[in-house]
């Protein structure tokens, strides 16, 4: 029997969600077919990419890295160039610097940084916040006050402050919530069931359903966005059909592979071309599983998967 | 697809005569279609119903067996799409290709990947398991690559369209149980003879699916299952669309000529760039591809790689674990200091890797926290002061161990507190949060 094709377009669709403001803005989600599968039917809104700077700075960050920033003295600097990097769908701003303990960003600073960086670009904005979901709270509020309009992203309301962030971010400045669990639909679910029960629009909601890096436990994060997938697609799940954005940098260069020197392990060679691959790996890992945008921030990684991206559609 | 009971007992002579040991042939096709007995339970079914109901009840994709010996390496079998339907049970193999295409220089540099990665990681050796050797036009230069190919030790794929120059390659080669890959709409007969003559597995191509889909009933009608479909097409988005077709019509649909493992080619689709045949082995690593080949492999390429795809082909029911217990390393003995953590077999291989390389002796201790990382166990409730505290009782810490200082996970240093409460007379050290950072830390520590 020859062989005919079977597009496998569903009936229900992803939400279409929007992040920015004016000619840059920026549409996730909307397929009603498996992510990437552009062969069942055209993908009208691409996955996008997203490039992550720190209020910290460059400090640390690999050499060719470095070299692509150049001489940027202030953060709106950076951030321009993070905007213009190739392949570049949006930049992420994350306050590293804002953990509570000694010589903590404060609020007021952070507020600062962000219209400083609001300011210096014309692509869509996330703001991701520290390790302490109480400090994230308060500065997400004011924050999303501060950038009324922009159609910011912020990641992201967890369990524990998700009154707080969806009732400022969500419903005070009509900005976008990030719904972040820990590796199980279920508590995926229940996050949005909640933040929606608050109010909060289905259409202002992206879920973070948690991310690690490739060999590090990445089987959970794969089969999570899956079962998401399905879920929202083949069995229509409204509470599950909110596009995913999944943090990938944040996870890859903190692992042994991105950050042991060329001098203790010789055998494995260039340490920059180590952390550019395990943050190539589980990006296009996250892609293929379902994410509708990743967060990177070598350059290299970032052409790299826009060009896969751009290939597969 | 599936037969049903009903579809089985049809093929049944339903004269209920009992010789099978059931009380009528109705009986016997529940039976059966559970899986619970063999068709051939029956006498008198003929061969040629068997025939047909073995073609029935087979999986919907062929185990392909290729190479030999240590180089024995499973494709296929897998029943799911999905890997929480079912754990995935053939795991990717990467491939390095060797080409008379390529110039000298490139084709030693891809020997000598072949040859130096080779490590372990949690228990499993990772190593490039096959070279993909690539005819396109000097048949010379060919043979002579796959003869060195041939002494790496690894299992080839011999990618050859030219029936004769093929032949040549098999005398050198054979005896590994390459497969033989390059078969497509117009030699398929000249290879598959090759391939059934040296009992290889045969590699076929097509210039879309249905020319691909063609070819392989031809072969299936000339009696040749033992079948790899190489779906690289003319770009990366045919190619992505032609895998998970493949394996979509095998799995959902049970188009059974599509019910073989796949070769895809990366180094095809990305000629020179590193970066993007690393992307494209990781998207296929999820989506279907059995075979990846790429230029070359550096540990940069590997070390995400195959962390990937151990993580990707593990059973998701059973998390690996060790044994709790107390592990000396580095010759340690009851005075040196202990570092504690959990019993998932990933943390322990990436701590215990991290003291070996600082060498000051340490006792590893692992308290059983369900198989769970460090913040999961915690989160859970796996991993806290009172189950270190009745690990200490149960193992029998006290009496075994002279030294009285415990190192704790920095991921879980808030625990500090309660742990001290916990074990009187124990000095308890917080640790930087990376295992990375063990190495300065121990060696400041001792100093
Ligand atoms: C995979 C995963 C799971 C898997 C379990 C996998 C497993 N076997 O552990 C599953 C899906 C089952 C799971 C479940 C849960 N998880 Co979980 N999970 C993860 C994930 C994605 C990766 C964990 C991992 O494998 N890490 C790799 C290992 C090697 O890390 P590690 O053990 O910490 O070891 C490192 C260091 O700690 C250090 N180290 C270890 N020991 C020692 C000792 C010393 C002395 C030193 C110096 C260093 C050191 O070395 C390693 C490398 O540096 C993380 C997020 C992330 N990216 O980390 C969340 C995460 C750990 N999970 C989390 C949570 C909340 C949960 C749940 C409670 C939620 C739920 N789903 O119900 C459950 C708990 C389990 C339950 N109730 O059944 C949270 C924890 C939050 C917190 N800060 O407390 C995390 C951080 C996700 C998040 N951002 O919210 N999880
Ligand atoms: S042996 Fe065959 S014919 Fe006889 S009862 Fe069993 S199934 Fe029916």
């Amino acid at each position: 029997m020859a062989f005919v094709q079977k597009p496998q377009v569903y009936k229900s669709a992803i939400n279409t969600v929007e992040l920015g403001a004016g000619d840059r803005k920026i549409a996730l989600g909307g397929a009603t077919v498996y992510p990437l599968y552009s062969f069942d039917a055209p993908i009208e809104n691409a996955p996008k990419i997203g490039v992550e700077i720190s209020d910290l700075g460059l400090e640390g960050a690999p050499k060719a890295m470095l070299d692509y920033y150049g001489d940027c003295k202030t953060i709106a600097e950076v951030a321009k160039k993070a905007a213009a990097m190739p392949g570049a769908d949006f930049v992420c701003l994350r306050f590293d610097g804002a953990e509570p303990g000694e010589g903590e960003r404060t609020v007021e600073d952070c507020v600062k940084i962000a219209k400083e960086v609001a300011a210096a670009i014309d692509i869509p904005l996330v703001i991701a916040g520290c390790k302490n979901s109480q400090k994230d709270a308060q500065i997400f509020e004011k924050v999303a006050e501060a950038l009324t309009g922009r159609n910011v992203l912020f990641l992201s309301a967890k369990e524990e402050n998700h009154k707080t962030v969806g009732a400022s971010v969500g419903l005070a400045y009509s900005q976008k919530v990030g719904a972040e669990s820990s590796v199980d639909i279920n508590l995926a679910k229940q996050l949005n069931v909640l933040l929606t029960q608050l109010g909060v629009a289905k259409e202002n909601i992206i879920m973070n359903l948690g991310s690690a890096a490739a060999g590090y436990g990445f089987e959970y994060v794969a089969s999570t966005i899956e079962r998401v997938k399905l879920a929202a697609l083949a069995q229509g799940d409204a509470m599950l059909q909110m596009p995913v954005v999944t943090p990938v940098a944040s996870e890859t260069w903190s692992v042994k592979e991105a950050l042991i020197s060329e001098d203790d392990m010789p055998e494995w060679g260039n340490q920059e071309q180590r952390g550019i691959q395990m943050e190539i790996v589980t990006a296009a890992a996250c892609l293929a599983a379902g994410s509708d945008a990743v967060i990177l921030k070598h350059p290299a990684s970032v052409a790299t998967i826009s060009a896969m991206v751009a290939a597969l559609m | 697809m599936a037969l049903t009971g009903l579809d089985i007992f049809k093929l049944t002579p339903k004269t209920n005569c009992k010789d099978c040991g059931n009380p009528t042939c109705m009986a016997f096709a529940m039976k059966v279609a559970q899986g619970a007995i063999p068709i051939d339970k029956c006498p008198h079914i003929s061969d040629e119903v068997k025939a047909k109901l073995d073609e029935a009840t087979a999986p919907p994709m062929k185990t392909i067996k290729i190479g030999t010996g240590e180089n024995e390496h499973s494709l296929g079998g897998e029943t799911v799409l999905y890997r929480h339907d079912k754990t995935f049970v053939s795991k990717t193999l990467y491939s390095v290709a060797v080409s008379d295409a390529y110039s000298d220089e490139q084709n030693e540099k891809a020997f000598a990947d072949i040859a130096n990665i080779d490590y372990e990681r949690i228990g499993e050796r990772m190593r490039v398991e096959a070279v993909f050797v690539d005819y396109v036009s000097d048949g010379t230069k060919f043979l002579d690559l796959v003869k060195k190919a041939n002494d790496m030790g690894r299992t080839l794929i011999i990618n050859c369209a030219d029936a004769d120059l093929a032949a040549k390659a098999l005398e050198i080669a054979a005896a590994g149980k390459p497969v033989l890959s390059g078969a497509n709409a117009s030699n398929f007969e000249a290879m598959n003879a090759l391939a059934v003559k040296h009992g290889l597995v045969l590699g076929v191509t097509g210039k879309d699916l249905a020319e691909l889909h063609d070819t392989v009933e031809k072969l299936e009608k000339a009696g040749n299952k033992n079948l790899i479909l190489d779906v690289t097409m003319a770009n990366i988005k045919d190619t992505f669309a032609a895998t998970v077709q493949v394996r979509r019509a095998a799995i959902k649909d049970g188009d059974r000529s599509f019910g073989y493992p796949s070769i895809v080619n990366a180094a095809r689709l990305a000629a020179g760039d590193r970066h993007m045949q690393t992307a494209l082995a990781s998207l296929f690593t999820l989506r279907y591809g059995s075979v990846v080949v790429l230029e070359g492999m550096s540990y940069a390429d590997a070390l995400p790689l195959f962390g990937l795809r151990q993580n990707i082909f593990t059973n998701p029911q059973k998390p690996m674990k060790v044994e709790p217990g107390i592990y000396p390393l580095n010759g340690a003995d009851e005075n040196s200091v202990c570092l504690i953590t959990v019993d998932f077999a990933l943390t322990y291989f990436v701590v215990s890797g991290e003291v070996e390389r600082s060498g000051v002796p340490v006792n590893l201790l692992i308290t059983d926290a369900g198989g769970y990382s460090v913040l999961t166990a915690w989160a859970a409730g796996k991993l806290s002061a009172s189950s270190i505290a009745k690990f200490f009782q149960e193992a029998d810490i006290e009496n075994k161990i002279k030294s009285r200082t415990l190192v704790i996970p920095g991921k879980v240093a808030v625990l500090k507190g309660e742990i001290e409460d916990k074990l009187p007379g124990w000095k308890i050290i917080p640790s930087p949060p990376e295992a990375i950072q063990l190495v300065k830390f121990l060696r400041e520590f001792n100093a």
